[in-house]
């Protein structure tokens, strides 16, 4: 008895849904496009803004030719699996899951629907794609890896003489680790030389930073939880000996580092969203090459520059968004 | 709701079926509120995906996992039964401590596992569209667990753990270790939690420092949903009631994600599932109210 009594509650249930499945609306001309975040919070809502500006940049109206639906997991990673096969049960055009859970459910669950993630700092790393400039398979999309390349511009425009960057950094954060990597590169590129210094813990932090003077005419610490939080005793080291320190994050210029360049969230979803107009054009996801998110803010501090030996360029003063410091 | 989604979400019902089992165990066998699966349900979600990209066996890596979470449910009993901690405190200890833990286990926040070998690989690709193979393979574990646990609460010394929950007094004047119990009762209940983390991973993809968010609430919902469609006295049929009450559960939030087509958005979605939940709980005991009236 309670056997058939169960069964009949799930027939329900299933029936109950069923005239609401989405793909029952799709029309032929129009488009579907599904977004999911993992929670609902002003920068994440922000991507997703910006996602549909980009569409209805490139001609996709809501609610005349595009449906967007949105699902939100409210922070639940277990809810977020399960809208990952909603929607790849429901067959929209594209799917546009925001944050690394999010995504991953969605790499889990569909193999054929286009996906363009966005604010994914390690699309690699979280094995959504082979490389960021081949993709394969359906996915593409925006990482929000910190705009190394432009920090590493930045501090060649602040300090012209610089030729090698020290790095201070925990080792024992992957994080951090992939940033190094980064900074590599980048500073390759520019012909620039990277000296590393390691803290495994946050009182290690400023002998570290000392070992640098001397080496390096210019310190980058990257979003490091372990250097960030003594953060102080790097930039007093900063002015005792001159040498200006940069950081990742523009939170920190507050705190006394010269400048950074940050993001803007809505920028990071218009990004993701000229991907997913793209896609919705026809343009195969695997062949796309995913994006790094281009910083748009730029934080400086005069007074922390003053204080650590350099000049911040008028120009640079002047494009800034934020003037810390005063 | 389309064949995908119905499948997922009884996939995921599975999955969590473990967690409701091991909260029936805490909770109602042992009479022993206990939080820490939402610590060790994510801290089987990371030590499995840990050996998983070390290269280990996905079956070992999953008995790690369910080893670990035991690990967990014995910290809470110890500080419980040793150090006469309260035991809803026992066991916040344990699972905001697992937070840490679990970081360290993984090395960071986030371990993916699309492309590693799972317990789930062998299954693919032998003819069954994948969004069936999954709960497929999940309902032959979570029916293993069923049997097994049923056939060790019948046990003598299953029966002994079930007197120590149902009156200790009692049952240390009839010459039970209520201690021993309480600590097997507790490996055993984390255990299960820590296996359901691990099997989630490997459904998934990936491991994730928050997935334990909100375990415990998803566990109790299940049991006593369960109780309340399926109230039984037999004790096999009181474990399938949290099977059936996990996947229920699951099925109550897959139609509160469609519920936008009448009007709700998306940051309604737990209010919805709460109202459906709390509907499944009502129903009965008002047609058990109008059977009496009558």
């Amino acid at each position: 008895m309670p056997i058939t009594r169960l069964m009949c509650a799930a027939l329900a249930v299933a029936a109950f849904a069923a005239p609401m499945a989405p793909a029952a609306y799709a029309q032929s001309q129009s488009k579907t496009v599904a977004i999911t975040a993992i929670v609902e919070h002003p920068s994440l809502d922000a991507i997703r803004a910006g996602v549909i500006e980009s569409l209805k940049a490139a001609g996709w109206t809501p609610g005349q030719n595009l449906k967007v639906e949105f699902q939100s997991a409210q922070g639940n990673p277990a809810t977020a699996a399960q809208i990952a096969r909603q929607f790849a049960g429901s067959k929209p055009d594209l799917i546009v899951p925001i944050t690394t859970p999010s995504a991953q459910t969605v790499a889990a669950a569909t193999k054929d629907i286009p996906v363009v993630f966005a604010a994914v700092t390690d699309p690699v790393g979280a094995q959504l794609v082979k490389s960021m400039d081949k993709p394969g398979a359906n996915i593409t999309g925006v990482s929000d890896m910190a705009p190394v390349a432009e920090h590493v511009a930045l501090i060649r425009e602040i300090v012209p003489a610089v030729k090698r960057i020290g790095v201070l950094y925990n080792p024992g954060e992957a994080n951090s680790v992939a940033l190094v990597s980064k900074l590599k590169e980048e500073a390759g590129k520019a012909g620039l030389a990277v000296v590393e210094a390691t803290a495994t813990k946050s009182a290690d932090a400023q002998a570290a930073a000392r070992g640098l003077v001397g080496k390096v005419e210019a310190v980058y610490v990257p979003l490091d939880n372990t250097v960030v939080s003594a953060l102080e005793s790097v930039i007093a080291v900063g002015q005792q000996s001159k040498l200006p320190v940069f950081s990742a994050d523009t939170d920190s210029v507050g705190r006394g580092t010269v400048a950074s360049i940050g993001f803007d969230y809505t920028q990071v979803g218009r990004q993701a969203g000229d991907l997913a107009a793209r896609v919705l054009k026809g343009e195969k996801p695997g062949d796309m090459p995913a994006v790094l998110a281009k910083g748009t803010d730029l934080y400086v501090n005069p007074k922390a520059a003053a204080a650590q030996g350099v000049t911040l360029p008028d120009a640079v003063v002047k494009r800034a968004t934020k003037v810390v410091g005063q | 709701m389309s064949e995908i989604a119905f499948f997922g979400a009884i996939e995921i019902g599975l999955v969590y079926a473990l967690v409701a089992l091991g909260v029936y165990l805490s909770f109602r066998v042992l009479d022993f509120p206990d939080l820490t699966v939402d610590g060790s349900f994510p801290l089987g979600a990371a030590v499995a995906a840990a050996l998983l990209v070390a290269g280990a066996n996905p079956w070992l890596a999953s008995f790690a996992a369910a080893l670990a979470g035991a690990a967990a449910g014995l910290v809470t009993a110890t500080l419980n039964v040793r150090f006469r901690i309260l035991h809803l405190l026992a066991s916040i200890l344990t699972m905001i401590a697992l937070f840490s833990v679990n970081l360290r286990v993984m090395g960071r926040p986030n371990v993916a596992l699309l492309t590693q070998e799972t317990v789930l690989t062998p299954f693919y690709g032998l003819g069954l569209p994948d969004h069936l193979v999954r709960p497929l393979v999940v309902l032959v574990i979570v029916v293993a667990v069923v049997l097994l646990l049923a056939r060790f609460l019948a046990s003598e010394f299953g029966l002994a753990m079930r007197a120590t929950g149902a009156n200790a007094r009692m049952a240390r004047a009839q010459g039970v270790d209520t201690d021993a119990h309480i600590y097997a009762g507790m490996a055993l209940s984390n255990g299960l939690c820590g296996l359901a983390g691990a099997l989630f991973a490997q459904t998934n993809g990936f491991a994730d420092v928050t997935t334990g968010l909100g375990t415990i609430v998803v566990g109790l919902a299940a049991v006593i949903v369960g109780e309340t469609v399926l109230p039984a006295r037999m004790l096999v049929l009181a474990l399938i009631g949290c099977v059936v009450g996990s996947i229920l559960y699951r099925l109550a939030v897959q139609v509160a994600l469609s519920a936008d087509a009448i009007g709700l958005q998306a940051s309604d979605l737990n209010l919805v599932t709460a109202v459906l939940v709390a509907v499944a709980l009502i129903l009965p005991r008002l047609k058990a109210a109008a059977g009496g009236a009558r």
